[in-house]
């Protein structure tokens, strides 16, 4: 267990700045997901905690020991691979024991210690099969397994869950949070699966071309998201644009949008489809909330889930409803749509 | 029509294989054959087995070449896998044109890497002797290890190598328990064909010999020159007999280049 602390890091490939000043505080025990689409830097910056690579510039340190100069060898790290990165030539046992044998640690420790791991993982019988004999979940369990093992202080894990299908990738999600929160340990996750950082995580990182956009605990911030990025990319949203009035802001068509806490000379806010309702007709909306008139455009049904594509002359506004048996409206159908003020967030950056 | 191409084809396959076999066959059977002049019916006998280990020149020959093969083996095998590993792992500067130029000693004629080893040991004082051959073997047969361990490690997960150090494992422990055992098959093709190429060699080890001191195949063509004696196909059977051995356990035990 352990704190880790990234200061102002900077790392360059040629040209290309892959990470650009970046500053997190990751805390002790916690889990923190580092999201991004590929190429934002979440790589290089686990790779850089790891210990594969150095920055060109700032300070790393666990537990207030500077380590951005010690090789991944001496900083007692555990680390999970995309592809899991089993020895071939190994059985399970003797792969997750690896790393207390390289510390020559004595054999009968070792055989007890590597057990305990695999009854953790839930693979305490498949000690002698080889990774080649194993399926993608087991395979996973086997990797986190031997990242733990010996202790490490923290936890890297490289987009892990990404090779496997849904519903082994659900079950491994409650699976690994469980194990997390049983040995305690400081954990950083990549993941380009938004819904993955929220479910899993503490703690959210959101990162764009080397720099760190947005960071905080899940639910602030996906109800806060500070930028137009942040809010698409954690989730889904509107994002509306207009020119700023007292409280709010004015759209192309003339409407006026009120937003509960609305920053000076902001043009910009968004709302989240799940937020927007569709009133049925002759309902009352409650006082204070904005609303639209709109025609529904295109409708997508997904089981539980129904998205519309609504025209609010000229904006075009998409809305999750949750099939809940009442009657729904369909393509062509004139809605009013109503959100609260609360559900309006102020977009100040790109 | 089809059945006309299958014949055609096995009856290509038989010929082929006559003739790569029937000149060692013919060579085994008249080893054993009493008279010195190919004269049928064969006269059975293993005469030509006991001059042959009565011959010191032959025998001494055959343990200089046993030797020297050896040894060209390990040093060539140790090198070539090192670098093979140094190759794969690090980039720098020039790695190209080094990987590139490692290739045209396979191609250039041993004649003339014969010729220009010889002048050239003349030149900084190594001379000749079997030091000489030695180290002429082991420039000529590195090539071929680290162009077989090469393909070996193009099928290797780096990420391993990653995976091992995050675990604690230092660069020795790495390449010795994660590296080399995924590359065996290679190190041992490339060791087979070190010792080939060395036990093999004429052209060189003929320009590098001192009298006296020749390997096995110098020592073949000097007694073939004075007069051919059936000595030679007994000496010849023999190699084509361990050689043919050594193949097909290696084969049995390593598929090469595949997964294991």
């Amino acid at each position: 267990m352990a704190h880790v602390s990234v200061r102002n890091v900077s790392r360059s490939f040629g040209a290309h700045k892959a990470l650009d000043d970046v500053s997190i505080d990751f805390p002790d025990g916690g889990f923190y997901a580092l999201l991004g689409p590929s190429g934002s830097g979440k790589t290089t910056l686990l790779r850089l905690i790891a210990g594969f690579d150095f920055p060109d510039e700032g300070q790393i340190a666990i537990d207030g020991d500077s380590v951005e100069r010690v090789p991944v060898e001496k900083r007692r790290i555990g680390m999970m691979f995309q592809n899991y990165a089993l020895f071939p030539n190994m059985s399970v046992r003797d792969n997750v024991g690896f790393g207390l044998s390289v510390r020559g640690e004595p054999r009968h420790k070792m055989a007890a210690e590597v057990q305990a791991a695999l009854d953790l993982v839930q693979l305490g019988s498949l000690g002698e099969r080889r990774p080649h004999q194993l399926s993608g979940g087991q395979r996973q369990r086997v990797a986190l397994a031997r990242a733990f093992v010996t202790r490490p202080r923290v936890l890297l894990l490289d987009e892990p869950l990404s090779a496997l299908d849904k519903a082994l990738r659900v079950d491994m999600q409650f699976e690994l949070k469980r194990i997390q929160r049983e040995i305690g340990i400081t954990t950083i996750f990549v993941t380009h699966d938004q819904e993955e950082a929220l479910t899993m995580s503490d703690r959210i990182g959101i990162l764009r071309d080397g720099r760190l956009v947005q960071e905080g605990p899940p639910d602030e911030t996906y109800e806060r998201p500070g930028s137009a990025f942040a809010a698409t990319f954690l989730g889904d949203a509107n994002i509306c644009e207009g020119i700023a009035i007292e409280g709010g802001i004015r759209l192309a068509n003339g409407t006026e949008i009120n937003i509960e806490k609305p920053v000076k000379g902001c043009t910009r806010c968004a709302i989240r489809p799940e937020r927007i309702r569709i009133a049925t007709s002759g309902a009352p909306i409650p006082a204070g909330d904005n609303r639209l008139h709109g025609t529904i455009l295109r409708r997508v049904f997904a089981g539980n889930i129904i998205t519309y594509f609504v025209d609010c002359s000229g904006l075009e506004l998409k809305v999750l409803v949750q099939n809940d048996g009442s009657i729904q409206p369909y393509i062509n159908d004139a809605v009013r749509l109503h959100w609260s003020k609360a559900s309006t967030v102020p977009i100040v950056s790109d | 029509m089809t059945r006309l191409l299958e014949w055609l084809g096995r009856g290509f396959l038989g010929l082929l294989l006559a003739f790569l076999y029937l000149p060692l066959v013919i060579m085994g059977v008249m080893s054993f054959n009493r008279s010195p002049f190919y004269q049928l019916p064969i006269d059975w006998s293993t005469t030509w087995y006991s001059q042959l280990f009565a011959n010191a020149q032959l025998m001494s020959a055959t343990w200089n070449s046993v030797t020297i093969a050896v040894t060209t083996t390990i040093i060539a095998t140790a090198l070539g896998t090192a670098a093979s590993i140094a190759l794969f792992r690090n980039e720098f500067p020039g790695k190209r044109i080094l990987q590139v130029l490692l290739f045209p000693p396979i191609a250039i004629p041993w004649l003339i890497t014969g010729t220009a080893m010889l002048v050239f040991f003349f030149w900084v004082g190594i001379g000749r002797g079997p030091h000489a051959i030695l180290l002429g073997h082991v420039a000529l047969a590195l090539p071929y290890v680290i162009v077989v361990v090469s393909a070996r490690l193009q099928t290797f997960d780096p990420q391993l190598e990653e995976a091992a150090r995050s675990l604690g494992a230092n660069q020795w422990q790495v390449t010795r328990r994660i590296t080399l055992p995924w590359i065996m098959p290679g190190v041992i093709a490339g060791a087979l064909f070190a010792f080939a190429v060395s036990f093999d060699q004429f052209v060189v080890s003929y320009f590098l010999a001192t009298p006296g001191q020749a390997t096995l195949p110098v020592e073949i063509y000097a007694a073939i020159r004075k007069g051919f004696t059936p000595e030679i196909n007994a000496v010849s059977t023999i190699i084509v007999v361990i050689s043919m051995a050594l193949m097909l356990l290696t084969a049995r035990f390593f598929s090469f280049g595949g997964e294991r």
